[in-house]
């Protein structure tokens, strides 16, 4: 098949990349860069960057601890009813956000299916930051769990049934051949998470609430500062756009992307 | 070359889409206004459109200060209905909105679910330790009235001593709207909110309690409402302004839980840009 001409091509990809990058540039060129480091130490952003940081690590380590077994249960098991079971797996990502802060409150809510239970026995999630963890994990364990999932089943088989043959347990191979061959696929799955964490908002707001250094995350912080301080929203954004870059970056390169893939990369920056 | 011819298709589809534009029939009015006006408007429209046929009403709700700031960075709107002069007054000076009028007041309750888990019987009760309460968030016109009134009570002497430091570490939630408080409360999640007399809507209602602030210590909140300068449709924002402020406009109002800004009698009373 021939291509169309490359200049015609070109414009016809101009407004599709003018789209993506014209936000941006738009968003960089009302930030004061040279003042971000008086902006990061304001007590508003300082919190906000804090309280992200420790909640989206934190849900990151739950959900490696929570969805390793099950991505490797669902590369190598074979039943009926997996489908099923993918597909709820994958359903956070697709499902918008204020739904999965109704499903929150409704099932850790103080009055909720689940929540009612820990309510008596004396413990409330709701405006606390592990319901920032809880709803961070919510959103984002599908992201790693599939990444992990092809991740495990990129794996040569012959290489695990050889390790099996030579005498070593099944832990030793998951430890020393399934795991390091999958590392990069995990790791990748794991920032791709951490970002999707990092970023949420929706779920956080309606199930967690908004108090500054409680509850009040990043984008609740960009969300809520706009109209008081709309130079700390802005530079919030700014360093956020900066990690969601290198979140790619990194994904890309522990993917092993291809050349064109990283050329692409480049013309975007 | 055939991927080219496609191309070409897709192209001139996509520019003759974009030539023909919405459709020239109707008319549209797009009103900005305070969150706190949602249950209202949704049924001024109703009436407004039966009125004006081949009107449509797009309600755009927000805080009061995200719609400034929307309106400020260009959106396109013909009203502006804010939940006080402070959001109005810097487009008016930006001569992006035209002089308003204040077409309604509106005071601060306390609201707690119907079972009220955590017994609270009046405004005092607020500084317990151990409440879970929800306010709306300071930047926004509700969340400044809500500290105004703590201070208010604190400053009265009547609460207990440092009634405001007290109330204020029963924060659990600074939300970004009034309806947010209003959800939270209602299902139960928190022991109290502090939200506008007009958030008790019918559908809230009977799953509610409502604890009233006295008026000494209370916010009387004013509405502002102002027609925009980049209107298309300026004769017909008009004519929506003056059918909030008619007797009609007014009693829907009311209906809501509102003050009226005209009693019946009185007659057109312009409030200039800022109303002290």
């Amino acid at each position: 098949m021939r291509l169309p001409r490359p200049t015609l091509l070109l414009l016809l990809s101009l407004p599709a990349l003018a789209l993506i990058v014209l936000p941006l540039a738009g968003l960089f060129a009302r930030a004061h860069l040279s003042r971000f480091a008086s902006y990061v130490c304001c007590p508003e952003v300082a919190s906000a960057l804090t309280l992200s940081l420790t909640t989206s690590v934190l849900a990151a380590l739950l959900i490696v601890g929570l969805g390793t077994p099950l991505a490797y249960w669902l590369a190598f098991a074979d039943f009926r009813g997996k489908r099923i079971i993918d597909t709820l797996v994958d359903l956070p990502i697709v499902l918008p956000p204020a739904v999965a802060g109704v499903a929150l409150l409704m099932t850790f809510g103080r009055v909720g299916l689940v929540g009612r239970h820990l309510a008596s026995a004396g413990i409330t999630i709701p405006f606390t930051t592990a319901a920032v963890v809880l709803a961070q994990s919510f959103v984002s364990a599908p992201f790693y769990i599939r990444q992990a999932r092809v991740g495990f089943q990129n794996v040569p088989p012959h290489l695990m049934m050889a390790s099996l043959t030579l005498g070593a347990s099944r832990l030793r191979t998951f430890c020393k051949i399934t795991l390091p061959l999958a590392s990069h696929a995990l790791l990748a799955g794991l920032v791709m998470a951490w970002a999707r964490a990092v970023g949420e908002f929706g779920a956080t707001l309606m199930f967690a609430g908004n108090l500054q250094g409680v509850t009040r995350t990043m984008p609740l912080a960009i969300y809520t500062t706009l109209e008081s301080n709309p130079q700390a929203a802005i530079v919030l954004s700014v360093s956020l756009v900066a990690v969601s870059f290198l979140v790619i970056i990194i994904t890309k390169f522990l993917l092993g992307a291809t050349d064109n893939d990283k050329d692409h990369t480049r013309s975007i920056a | 070359m055939r991927t080219f011819a496609f191309l070409l298709i897709l192209l001139s589809l996509l520019l003759s889409l974009a030539a023909a534009g919405p459709a020239a029939a109707d008319r549209t009015l797009t009103v900005f206004a305070a969150a706190s006006l949602t249950e209202f408007l949704e049924e001024a429209e109703t009436v407004f459109e039966r009125a004006h046929p081949g009107v449509t009403l797009r309600l755009n709700l927000a805080a009061s200060s995200r719609c400034r700031i929307q309106i400020d960075q260009g959106a396109p709107a013909d009203i502006f209905m804010s939940a006080n002069p402070n959001n109005m007054t810097p487009l008016v000076e930006a001569n992006l909105a035209e002089s308003p009028t204040i077409f309604a007041h509106n005071r601060l309750v306390i609201m707690t679910p119907g079972n009220n888990p955590a017994n609270l019987r009046t405004p005092a009760d607020l500084a317990r330790p151990s409440i879970t309460l929800v306010t709306c968030a300071p930047q926004t016109p509700i969340g400044r009235y809500t500290r105004t009134v703590i201070d208010n009570m604190d400053r009265s002497g009547d609460y207990g001593p440092n009634f405001g430091r007290r109330v204020l570490a029963n924060v659990h939630s600074e939300e970004p709207t009034v309806k947010g408080v209003v959800a939270k409360v209602h299902l139960g999640e928190a022991d109290a909110g502090i939200c506008y007399a007009s958030d008790v809507t019918p559908a809230v209602r009977p799953d509610v309690r409502v604890i009233d602030i006295p008026d000494a210590v209370n916010v009387i909140a004013d509405y502002p409402i102002a027609v925009l300068r980049n209107t298309r449709e300026r004769n017909l924002a008009r004519e929506f302004v003056h059918f909030i402020l008619s007797r009609e406009g007014q009693q829907l109002l009311a209906r809501h839980g509102f003050i009226p800004a005209r009693p019946p009698s009185s007659d057109d009373t312009r409030v200039g840009p800022n109303p002290s």
